[in-house]
């Protein structure tokens, strides 16, 4: 294992001696990124605000290689560590290349005249975000996506080691979104910047951390990689979601089931009743899906959203025992509606549902 | 790059119009150019050039270059552009303890030193600096901030005008002039003392053009990139105090010349970098109040007009666009 750059030891948060978040221990590795999750107001920001030595700890100590961070010159921290937090600066009169040229000022002289090297770099770093073409334009008359890149452009040309972003990408579009956490992904795995973000969507948190750090009722809940916080119905629990469900496999959260006995039966699989499911659900009828194999795309869909799941062994044939199962499941629904055109093999059990539907004349268009 | 010609010109500009003005405002008044020069006596001649119209101009040209860089401090300060020392109460605030101190050692027939002067503006803009600072702890919207800044400055002002009712005749007249804001009847004693005192000061911002560009984008991320956030705000108010200070000592409340100058001197450089804004704050400054001061000497001659509502009729129009360019910009 390489070094911690950063770590913090017993830390507690908060303002004012009251603590938010007490008991915090997070290490930051060169390359790596660590994603702070948790419900609002669980206390992210304020480990961040504190990590990035703008809110004195309530007790505990951060450690920024190995020296106090709180006691660190303030050029030394500048030259480490770089932020982007969730106040925007409303500047008047300023261009992107001004706000963006802003983190060159730990390696200015006394008036912050930019050097060619410092240009050169401020331009690397807008290059690097994709803003260059935006460098002469106004800072308050560009979009918020923009906004957030020459922002992080600025950050980037500071040259720090560690990066810490507040909530970066939200109220940004997915373009936006994915290019912005690209970009840093980018950073990490090239010039091994140590990451630390709080981030809202889960799904991308999953996606991009190696480090996922839960926050709850005013404690670390939990952390490990996101194979571990993302399974076993944890997600649920940290946010306490008591309306739908969120597939952590996927990152997807789905509304709650219709209540009540399932009036419609869907015959389907391959995902091809995934689009129907919603619609029913949005009409709030309940509904049951048979016969799905246990490997089939749309079962999450289906166990979110259904009253009842009719399912397979994967790869295996549909057996008498089930089959039986979903008919008499299909006799208590009035309607039935079967999203598929043509039956394998594996699939016959299907077949014979479709079958015995279109002879009860149940069987509805959608 | 076309920047740097653009910041060239702009600096060109200023300085034709700085001695213009200057020289103007020289061979105008009451008196005239041809009267000047067909004076028998070129004794009174030079008397008037010398010992009335040159201080008098340096005067203006030194304060009115101090209130707009007192305002281009509290504006970034504040991070709003009409903040200013006159719409914050701060000149009234100087403006009361200066004619308090007045009346109680004029009263005893004690000659304050235009040092004495500055010092007791100093500790009134300090006093209102410190209750405006309170009150924008507590409240978000800085148009509400500039209201309450009215108010306080209304306040004081009550307060002035009430001490100066009350205070013996001789001294009623000089005070009386003096709290309407005036450059008249500078001395050259005063000019020696701002001219001591207003660049030391302005010099000193220029130096802290570095921080305060780093400062512009917000004090968070002034912090990350290594201000010391704590140390500038300070260093910040206490520049600002002393030239609006040293204005309201020697010609009392000035208004809108820190909102306007500023403003004017930004749109023309398109820019906000304290560097290349500093210094042009003040020529800007300068340029403005010399302006002013020439209309107020001689649109009604002999009658003189208060520098205020000069500048008011100049500067107040500026306050309210830019209200409402703000506003625009919030609605967007």
């Amino acid at each position: 294992m390489t070094e911690k750059l950063l770590y913090t030891d017993n830390l507690s948060v908060g303002y004012s001696g009251r603590v938010v978040v007490g008991n915090v221990n997070i290490g930051l590795l060169p390359g790596r990124i660590v994603a702070l999750i948790g419900p609002n107001g669980a206390g992210k920001s304020t480990i961040l605000k504190t990590i990035a030595r703008q809110l004195p700890p309530v007790s505990g100590r951060i450690f920024l290689e190995e020296k106090n961070l709180f006691s660190l010159p303030e050029v030394k921290l500048a030259k480490t560590m770089s932020i982007l937090m969730t106040e925007r600066p409303r500047p008047e009169m300023m261009t992107c290349f001004d706000i963006a040229s802003a983190g060159r000022y730990p390696y200015t002289g006394w008036l912050g005249v930019l050097s060619e090297q410092d240009k050169a770099q401020v331009w690397r770093a807008m290059e690097l975000t994709g803003v260059s073409d935006l460098a002469g334009r106004d800072f308050n008359l560009i979009s918020d996506g923009q906004r957030q890149l020459v922002m992080l452009a600025r950050a980037i040309c500071q040259q720090p080691r560690i990066l810490v972003l507040d909530e970066p990408t939200s109220f940004l579009d997915i373009r936006h979104k994915l290019s912005l956490l690209s970009i840093i992904k980018k950073l990490v795995n090239e010039q091994k910047i140590a990451v630390i973000m709080s981030l809202h969507e889960l799904d991308l948190a999953q996606r991009i951390a190696d480090t996922v750090v839960c926050v709850r009722n005013g404690a670390i809940d939990r952390s490990g990689t996101p194979g571990e916080i993302f399974s076993g119905g944890y997600i649920g629990r940290l946010f306490g979601v008591e309306q739908g469900s969120y597939n952590e496999l996927f990152g997807v959260p789905e509304l709650q089931p219709p209540a009540g006995e399932p009036g419609v039966f869907v015959i389907s699989g391959g995902g091809r009743g995934i689009e129907l499911f919603r619609r029913l659900q949005k009409q709030g009828l309940p509904f049951a899906v048979g016969i799905l194999h246990e490997n089939d795309v749309e079962l999450p869909a289906a166990h979110a959203l259904a009253a009842d799941v009719i399912t397979e062994t994967a790869f295996e044939p549909i057996k008498k025992s089930t089959l039986e199962r979903a008919m008499s499941v299909m006799e208590k629904c009035p309607k039935v509606i079967c999203c598929l055109q043509s039956f394998g093999t594996l699939n016959d059990g299907n077949r014979l549902l479709f079958e015995m539907a279109k002879n009860q004349g149940k069987l509805t268009e959608d | 790059m076309p920047d740097k010609s653009r910041y060239a010109l702009g600096y060109v500009l200023l300085i034709i119009l700085l001695f213009a003005l200057l020289a103007v405002s020289t061979v105008t008044g009451s008196v005239s150019l041809g009267e000047l020069l067909s004076q028998k006596d070129q004794y009174t001649a030079e008397q008037i050039i010398k010992g009335i119209r040159l201080p008098r101009l340096i005067a203006a040209a030194l304060l009115g270059g101090a209130l707009s860089v007192s305002g281009f401090l509290l504006q970034t300060f504040f991070n709003n552009p009409i903040a200013g020392p006159f719409v914050l109460g701060i000149s009234s605030g100087a403006k009361l303890t200066v004619a308090l101190s007045m009346i109680f050692f004029l009263g005893r027939g004690i000659k304050i030193s235009s040092a004495g002067l500055i010092f007791a503006a100093f500790a009134g803009s300090m006093l209102c600096m410190g209750l405006i600072l309170l009150i924008s702890g507590r409240v978000r919207s800085m148009s509400l901030l500039i209201i309450c800044g009215v108010m306080i400055g209304y306040i004081c002002s009550a307060i002035t005008d009430f001490a100066v009712t009350f205070a013996d005749d001789s001294n009623i007249v000089n005070l009386h002039n003096w709290s309407m804001g005036s450059f008249s009847g500078t001395g050259w004693g005063d000019v020696r003392t701002m001219a001591l005192v207003v660049p030391a000061a302005v010099i000193c911002a220029f130096l802290l053009s570095k921080p305060m560009g780093a400062y512009q984008l917000g004090e968070t991320y002034a912090a990350n990139m290594g201000v010391n956030v704590r140390r500038f705000r300070i260093t910040l108010i206490l520049l600002s105090g002393l030239l609006s200070a040293c204005v309201t000592a020697f010609a009392g409340p000035i208004s809108f010349v820190g909102v306007a100058a500023p403003h004017l001197i930004k749109s023309l450089f398109k820019t906000a970098r304290p560097i290349v804004i500093i210094p042009a704050c003040f020529l800007g400054g300068a340029v403005f109040c010399l302006f002013c001061d020439l209309i107020a000497r001689t649109l009604l001659a002999p009658t003189e007009l208060s520098i205020s509502s000069v500048t008011a009729v100049f500067g107040a129009p500026i306050v309210i666009w830019l209200m409402l360019k703000r506003r625009k910009g919030a609605a967007k």
